[in-house]
């Protein structure tokens, strides 16, 4: 029950920083993606459905709180939590390396999926202009801030996990 | 190892249900627009708040590192000033084009007042897309302000984009140099019409792309001022959009297209002027029924229908270029 609370506190939060305080963080108009890495995170620390379900909540807070078709996101996080979910095996307690490559690899599967189904439906086919601008440099911006806070989140969920 | 195995079968079935739920949602909102509306305007009231709250901290935090000394009462008065010039910038472009209608249709008597003084409220930027891909944002005044879906944003004098949600207290505006915008306008000399459409490739440039413009005797150069055109479905006559900034001839010759530079400054975009009376509105009955005639001129076959705001609308349609 409290790790429910907790993760719907911590979704709601990043939620907020997404659509709000990270706009003051702009470099080069783009933003990170917090929720991205919440969902890869808890994917990567406790397994498929963790990552499955934390996904289709912040997609869903995603959707409903910013002005996009509703369910949209949540498809997309969703399927990135489960996927990332698969590395759960691999997962070791002080390897970081491991969650920002997927962070990254996760940031580019979104990008992409997004371009695919609002840009490149629309008929704007210059995809590396796109990738170049706006996919690679979230995915590196929301790497260095997976360098900042993977730690917190780690220590969040073995402190959830004790008590359990 | 059957434990684990069963497991991973729940879990399968768990993400194909919630994946259908997902693409039912997606389903709903496409055909309906209107069924999540009462959910969203749920959360829009409990997260404007909040949000004004985390962006005033965001705009006090920004502030601070920008100024360190008086910064407070600097900010203050600048914020009253840049709105007295926002307003008065927008009130001179306005008389502006008033003196070359006046001056153009002068010969003409008769003229019903087109460009009105709009009722304006003041609104603050609280949030933005939560994504990079497109230019929408969200400002703290809302239906219980007088704000209705449709209604134009302007600022720095200069036309800011359209109101698509709104809520009570909040509502979503889309701006024009989002890559889904796309907005009729015409050349303030000439009056010849064009689509001003927003993309994403030229944002970095700080330009938006014009397309279609009819400009038959080639008389529009660059420089020249684009207001949005008093044939749109949406926009009020005469805001100031941009000045062409580059222009050249479609392959088709017969349309040209180029780039317009916006006058508002989309990266610092805080304060907001919300024109509260939309374009139907502001077509009197006169109007309309003068462009029920113009249109019954050129398609003498049509039916004539005497409900004026109808007819307008498909007069808009009959026209100009099909755009909002």
């Amino acid at each position: 029950m409290k790790r429910k609370i907790t993760m719907a506190i911590l979704i709601i939060v990043c939620t907020f920083l997404q659509c709000g305080v990270f706009q003051w963080l702009r470099i080069a108009s783009i933003k990170p993606n917090p929720l991205l890495i919440i969902t890869v995170s808890f994917g990567l620390m406790r397994g498929r459905k963790s990552g499955m379900l934390t996904g289709f909540f912040a997609g869903l807070c995603c959707d409903l709180f910013s002005f996009s078709t509703v369910g949209f996101y949540a498809l997309i996080y969703m399927w990135i939590g489960y996927l990332a979910g698969h590395f759960y095996r691999i997962f070791y307690d002080d390897d970081i390396k491991t969650p920002l490559l997927l962070v990254f690899v996760a940031d580019l599967i979104y990008g992409t999926v997004c371009y695919i189904f609002t840009f490149l439906l629309r008929g704007r086919i210059d995809f590396f202009f796109y990738l170049g601008r706006i996919i690679i440099p979230e995915a590196l911006y929301t790497i260095i801030l997976t360098i900042l806070t993977y730690r917190l989140l780690y220590h969040l969920n073995q402190s959830l996990s004790k008590e359990c | 190892m059957k434990r684990k195995n069963s497991d991973k079968q729940t879990d399968r079935v768990w993400l194909i249900l919630l994946s259908i739920l997902c693409t039912a949602l997606i389903a709903v909102s496409f055909l309906k627009e209107s069924a999540f509306s009462p959910v969203k305007k749920a959360t829009g009231i409990f997260i404007a708040p909040v949000q004004k709250g985390i962006n005033g901290l965001g705009s006090w935090l920004s502030g601070f590192t920008v100024n360190f000394s008086d910064a407070a009462s600097l900010r203050e008065e600048n914020a009253a000033l840049q709105e007295k010039v926002d307003t008065l910038t927008a009130e001179n472009s306005q008389l502006v084009l008033e003196k070359e209608e006046l001056s153009r249709l002068r010969q003409l008597l008769e003229l019903g007042e087109q460009y009105s003084d709009y009722e304006k409220v003041g609104a603050r930027v609280i949030s933005k897309d939560s994504g990079n891909w497109f230019n929408r944002f969200t400002i703290d005044k809302g239906s219980n302000d007088g704000i209705k879906v449709d209604a134009n944003v302007i600022a720095g004098g200069g036309l800011v984009g359209i109101v698509t949600e709104v809520g009570p207290h909040w509502a979503i505006v889309r701006s024009i140099i989002d890559d889904n915008s796309n907005v009729s306008a015409m050349v303030a000399t000439t009056s010849d019409t064009c689509i001003i459409a927003g993309n994403l490739q030229l944002i970095d440039e700080g330009t938006l792309s014009l397309v279609k413009l009819t400009d038959e005797n080639s008389k529009v150069h660059v420089g020249d001022k684009v207001v949005t055109s008093n044939i749109s479905e949406k926009y009020l006559p005469g805001i100031l959009i941009g000045y062409i900034c580059e222009l050249s001839n479609d392959a088709n010759n017969l349309t040209k297209s180029g780039q317009i530079t916006p006058v508002v400054d989309f990266r610092h975009l805080q304060e907001v002027l919300v024109i509260l009376e939309l374009k139907d509105y502001v077509a009197s009955p006169e109007d309309a029924n003068e462009k029920d005639q113009v249109v019954n001129d050129l398609n003498e076959g049509q039916k004539h229908d005497d409900d004026g705001e109808d007819e307008t609308e498909d007069s808009n349609i009959l026209t100009a270029p099909r755009s909002e």
